[in-house]
């Protein structure tokens, strides 16, 4: 059974997720809706990563249950370098690539969480499903975030 | 007839009336200096617009000058009845500062001008940016104030002829979530609920809505349901002691920013209590059984927590919703700009479909707005909407209106929706809006974080039109200044919360060279050739009656259908609720009536939105979700506020209204009564918060924020432990500066809020920042704060707020004059 190469993969890529979320919302502190909701959604990530650590156990496997958190010290670096170029475009095609960014991360997360519900399910690992079964509408909702954010970012960005 | 001192008593005199009875006439008036009913030369008809409520009034004419006014007793809203703004804040109309002559910078100063010159200065610049960039350059940012033929007009010139996606009005800081939340459980705007619920009411809940302070004559048709027999329970959620929560049977005051986690805590209740009416949900709505997912989870026990109000009164609030048998809600503020402002004030939505409590007497919702033509601006495609609630996001809603306007669909912008005014103000900090066209509002003080704002609006690059009837602290900041005409000075119609759409006639003329606002739009779109595709003029009309009569074929068939209004049906008699047609001659009072909704995927205004992410549904989710047009039950998990209290911040700001001013004060401020009422800013506090700093009624504070500083005298009243209210109408027209503050603390309450909104609605969020509080100097005297309203001092010792003489207006019982002309 190779269910724990699974989680293992899983719990890696959320966590990848929660940091390049919270690295786009300090790049963007100027877009206030980009710094505030890439904030809170990357809070899903990160109790997804606790409780696959959690659950992690019970396949063997010894996992971080702290999301990995960023240097404060970059966190506000970055904010600061985004107040500063508050009052250039240039950051527009920069958003547009973090979304695009997002986006994939985001989609491929939901992958992962496809094939874990699946082995799961073969495998009638009940507490494992239902855990796909609450974490992966999360997941979907930050790729239609990251694709909506993107539609309606681009047509500024592209004409002006 | 009986006179009364209408600023010492806001909602007059009681006219007790029971449930299922008609609310009793009486006919609130108010003229000028000595002058009686007989001295008026004529009485013009109009309605009220200091408000969102919709009085009918007429407007006393005498020697071609407004002198009063007075209710009439036809109008199925008020009865009769005014309120203090209406008595009194027409006298700004003859105010000696109005702007009379359009203004231009010239060597960094403005200058007086004539309408020629100004018109070409923003023409020119228009032209010259659509052809450098294009539309993308060019943004309208409008009002809730304006009449409906000039929003339509607006939205037509804006989107039709410009071609650009960047509309909206100020209505984004009132009633935007209000139609996000209908949009969200109905899948299109249109209020649910009629003002007349009010008579049949058993329950009545106002959620975050202090309606005795904006919708004062909808407040006296509760009191008089109160003094009646068999009055209805009201339950009240306020973090403020409010004269509603003064009245109600049960008052909540949560703390601020956890409204989501208050509201997932009452439906818990009411699902696992079974006060559910299943068959009603069964045949009628979709997501019933994610709801009761969502809210398991949310015990009273943990929301008690979170929101610091006893678990008890949370069940019992449970209980009289549950348990009510005719359950009208309202919603405003105190939900609409705060935290997660869309999820919670759904849930309000929520509670009525699983209750069944929709288009029967006494079950409403009304889902308020804060201005008097906000709910115009909505169904004309001047806020982010298309017009007639279109949707944007469907394909043959835009053909259909490229019908309507003779236009090409690629030439209405539909790309993603229509750009919200939070989104125009970062694309002009940005450099990639470069023209922004302002009308009758005044972002300058009432948009969050104002040292952002005033650094956005002075920008170089950015080229400011203002079109207003005062020099507000933002025509200050203008490129060019066009003087408009208002309310008494032009002609139109107006759409209240309740659906009822009343005709405003011209009483007198402008001062000077002012202009109505549909005539500044029409000359604007002639001078820059706006055509159609067969190139005749694209606006086809020149008067407000043609506007109206084009802008009831734009609503032909949808939801807000006026096809069966007219001007003079309008005129003599009373307001008429949309959707009026063929089939409803005479309007329809209640919407939703067995439970048949416009949520049809091809009829229906919005596919809905992610409630926490504000990622906008796809058409292919929305058929999958609701396939047959029923109500729409959703709801969100509880996020807390960005904000929080800390350390250095220990305490929660919320700002807001009160009941003698309007916005900015541009009109209140200039009617001696109202100012004199509420004549500054002050810092309400709880009287233990104020024990533990050892501050006393009267003492200059200072309110900071990560973002500035104010300065107020502290009222100590009955808000609750941990919060600052402060209220947000005082900015700097009528100080040394003029446009900002003069030192480094100011008085308007927006130098502290935050820049963050609802993603749902976009909403901006006003009522939760963190702040500190210190004294700068012990103070002499009390604040000068209203002691009528919610900062009704606590201590002894405060004079009562009156208006003498001055404010004595007249009060006559039923079935006197008052009605048509």
């Amino acid at each position: 059974m190779k269910l724990d190469l699974a989680i293992e993969e899983l719990h890696r890529s959320e966590n990848h997720l929660a940091g390049a979320l919270l690295a786009m919302s300090d790049r963007h502190k100027v877009d206030h809706e980009v710094f505030h909701v890439a904030r809170d959604i990357a809070r899903w990530s990160q109790d997804h990563v606790q409780a696959l650590a959690r659950i992690g156990g019970d396949f063997g496997l010894e996992l971080d249950p702290e999301p990995k958190g960023d240097p404060t010290v970059l966190e506000k670096a970055r904010q600061r370098a985004s107040d500063l170029m508050g009052r250039s475009s240039a950051p527009g095609m920069l958003l547009l690539a973090d979304l695009r960014h997002i986006y994939r991360e985001a989609s491929g997360t939901s992958l992962d969480w496809e094939l874990l519900a699946q082995g799961a399910q073969g495998a009638r690992k009940k507490e494992l499903l239902a855990l796909a079964e609450r974490c992966h509408p999360e997941t979907l909702r930050q790729v239609r975030w990251a694709n909506g954010k993107l539609k309606e970012s681009a047509t500024q960005v592209l004409v002006s | 007839m009986p006179r009364i001192d209408r600023i010492a008593e806001p909602w007059g005199t009681r006219t007790p009336y029971g449930p299922g009875e008609t609310w009793p006439t009486r006919v609130d008036a108010y003229l000028a200096d000595g002058l009686t009913q007989d001295d008026v030369d004529r009485w013009v008809q109009s309605a009220t617009i200091l408000h969102s409520n919709g009085d009918g009034l007429d407007i006393a004419v005498k020697d071609e000058r407004i002198v009063g006014v007075r209710g009439r007793a036809v109008d199925r809203v008020n009865h009769g009845r005014l309120g203090p703004k209406d008595l009194f804040g027409w006298q700004a109309n003859n105010s000696p500062d109005r702007l009379t002559r359009p203004l231009i910078r010239r060597d960094g100063e403005l200058v007086e001008t004539d309408w020629d010159t100004a018109m070409a200065a923003v023409t020119g610049r228009a032209q010259e940016l659509l052809d450098e960039q294009g539309p993308s350059a060019i943004s309208f940012y409008t009002t809730g104030q304006l009449f409906l033929e000039e929003y339509y007009t607006l939205g037509l010139i804006a989107h039709g002829g410009i071609g650009t996606n960047h509309v909206d009005g100020n209505t984004r800081l009132c009633t935007a979530t209000a139609a996000a939340a209908l949009k969200e459980s109905f899948a299109s705007d249109g209020q649910p609920g009629s003002y007349t619920d009010i008579d049949h009411a058993d329950v009545i809940v106002l959620y975050g809505h202090n309606m005795a302070e904006t919708q004062t004559v909808l407040w006296t048709r509760i009191l008089d349901r109160l003094a009646g027999p068999t009055p209805p329970q009201v339950i009240c959620v306020d973090p403020r002691e409010t004269p509603v929560a003064r009245h109600a049977t049960l008052h909540l005051a949560p703390r601020p920013g956890t409204n989501v986690m208050l509201m997932n805590a009452l439906l818990h209740e009411i699902i696992a209590n079974g006060w559910v009416d299943s068959g009603y949900v069964e045949a009628h709505a979709v997501g019933y059984a994610g709801l009761a997912k969502r809210v398991r989870d949310y015990p009273p026990e943990l929301a008690a927590q979170v929101c610091d109000v006893p678990a008890e009164q949370i069940r019992e609030a449970a209980r009289i919703i549950g348990q009510a048998e005719r359950l009208l809600s309202s919603v405003l503020q105190g939900f609409y700009q705060a935290n997660q402002a869309t999820a919670a004030a759904v849930q309000v939505n929520n509670v009525h479909i699983v209750r069944g409590m929709l288009g029967k007497p006494g079950c409403g919702i009304l889902q308020m707005n804060g201005q008097p033509t906000a709910q115009n601006t909505r169904e004309c495609g001047a806020d982010g909407d298309l017009p007639a609630f279109r949707n944007w996001a469907n394909d043959e809603h835009v053909q259909d209106l490229a019908r309507v306007w003779n236009v090409d669909p690629m030439d209405i912008p539909h790309y993603s929706p229509p750009t919200h005014a939070m989104q125009m103000f970062r694309y002009a900090e940005e450099g990639s809006i470069r023209f922004m066209w302002v009308q009758a509002t005044n972002p300058a003080v009432s948009l969050p974080e104002l040292g952002r704002i005033r650094e956005v609006l002075t920008q170089d690059r950015l080229f400011l039109v203002v079109q207003d009837i005062f020099l507000s602290e933002t025509a200050q900041l203008a490129d060019v200044v066009l003087p408009a005409a208002t309310w008494g000075e032009k002609t139109g119609t107006f759409t209240n919360v309740d659906r009822t759409v009343h005709l405003s006639e011209k009483a007198v003329e402008p001062p000077g060279e002012a202009r109505p606002d549909l005539d500044i739009f029409l000359d604007f779109a002639h001078r820059m050739g706006l055509q159609d595709k067969d190139g005749a003029p694209l606006v086809k009309w020149s008067t407000p009656e043609g506007a109206f009569e084009g802008w009831k074929e734009c609503t032909r068939g949808r939801p807000c259908d006026y096809t069966g209004l007219s001007y003079d049906k309008l005129r003599g008699g009373s307001g008429i609720q949309w959707p009026c047609n063929e089939e409803n001659p005479d309007g329809t009072e209640r919407i939703y009536v067995d439970g048949r909704f416009w949520s049809d995927p091809s009829y229906c205004e919005s596919y809905g939105r992610d409630l926490v992410t504000g990622a906008p549904l796809s058409p292919v989710e929305d058929k999958a979700m609701n396939p047959s047009g029923k109500a729409v039950l959703k709801a969100a998990e509880y996020h807390p506020p960005h904000e929080l209290p800390s350390q250095e911040f220990p305490f929660q700001l919320i700002t807001g209204r009160t009941l003698y001013h309007f916005h900015t004060r541009t009109k209140t401020a200039r009617a001696p009564q109202l100012q004199k009422a509420a004549p500054e800013v002050w810092v309400e506090m709880a009287a233990s918060d104020a024990a533990d700093r050892g501050f006393s009624e009267g003492d200059l504070l200072e309110v900071g924020t990560p973002r500035g500083r104010v300065e107020g005298k502290l009222r100590i009243s009955g808000i609750r432990p941990g919060v600052v209210f402060l209220p947000f109408h005082y900015g700097y027209w009528d100080e040394p500066e003029g446009h900002e503050p003069s030192g480094t603390r100011g008085r308007a309450a927006n130098e502290l809020t935050i820049t963050d909104w609802d993603p749902a609605s976009k909403q901006p969020i006003f009522k939760t920042a963190a702040a500190a509080v210190r004294r700068l100097e012990e103070g002499s005297g009390p604040s000068l704060a209203p002691t009528t309203t919610a900062s009704r001092p606590v201590v002894d010792g405060v004079p009562p707020t009156f208006g003498g003489q001055a404010a004595l207006s007249t009060e006559e019982p039923a079935n006197m004059p008052g009605g048509a002309r």
